[in-house]
């Protein structure tokens, strides 16, 4: 709704997508290889990188599977192109259904145009659900 | 008459002054709303506007967002 910025409501005190998505995740263009961006990801930590032009609107996705392909291959042939991408404002209940459901370990955040706000992953919306569940419990 | 507009334009003529409306049902607007918008549920604009409205700043009508 506000494209990751402030809103008022009840929904405001439960974390959404937008909130766990993870802002560092590696970015690289469609003209790199996979050597370069398998290398820069693995550096930061990351089995996973996003494929987004100059103005950061998001075009494919690497998992760890595209980030272990053909080291020579450019980005634009290993890429998962056009990945399902969410708002911000998707609840974490409503993700978390989705990338099991489609068995997916990550999904990109994206604003209502298409650029990156971060990569949501599967392991962070089941841990934030779990302690809402255990929070919940206790009042 | 009524203008389509973006987000940014949304932001500015906010800060200008203006009114921000969403038409969403009461649950809907409860959960969620921007920032210093007023409710005016859409089957109730007719009748409610000119109390809750006032004529002379600009009216920035908006429901939910499907993008």
């Amino acid at each position: 709704m506000a494209a990751g910025l402030p809103t008022e409501g009840t929904n405001t005190q439960h974390p959404r997508a937008g909130d766990l998505a993870r802002r560092d995740v590696p970015t690289c263009s469609l003209n790199e290889k996979v050597a370069e961006v398998r290398a820069r990801a693995k550096e930061k930590g990351w089995n996973a990188a996003v494929v987004v032009n100059e103005e950061r609107v998001v075009f494919g996705l690497l998992r760890s599977n595209e980030l272990e392909s053909d080291a020579h291959v450019l980005i634009e042939h290993a890429m998962r192109p056009g990945p399902s991408t969410f708002r911000p404002y998707v609840s974490l209940h409503e993700m978390l259904h989705f990338m099991v459901d489609h068995k997916l370990e990550s999904s990109p955040i994206t604003t209502g145009d298409g650029r990156l706000v971060g990569l949501l992953l599967q392991t962070d919306v089941a841990e934030a659900m779990r302690k809402e569940v255990q929070e919940a419990k206790k009042k | 008459m009524a203008k389509e507009i973006r987000r940014e334009e949304v932001r500015r003529l906010v800060a200008a002054g203006a009114q921000l409306v969403e038409v969403l049902p009461s649950p809907e607007y409860e959960e969620e709303h921007l920032p210093g918008a007023v409710h005016v549920p859409l089957r109730r604009i007719e009748a409610q506007a000119n109390d809750v409205l006032d004529r002379n700043r600009a009216v920035i009508v908006y429901c939910w967002d499907t993008a």
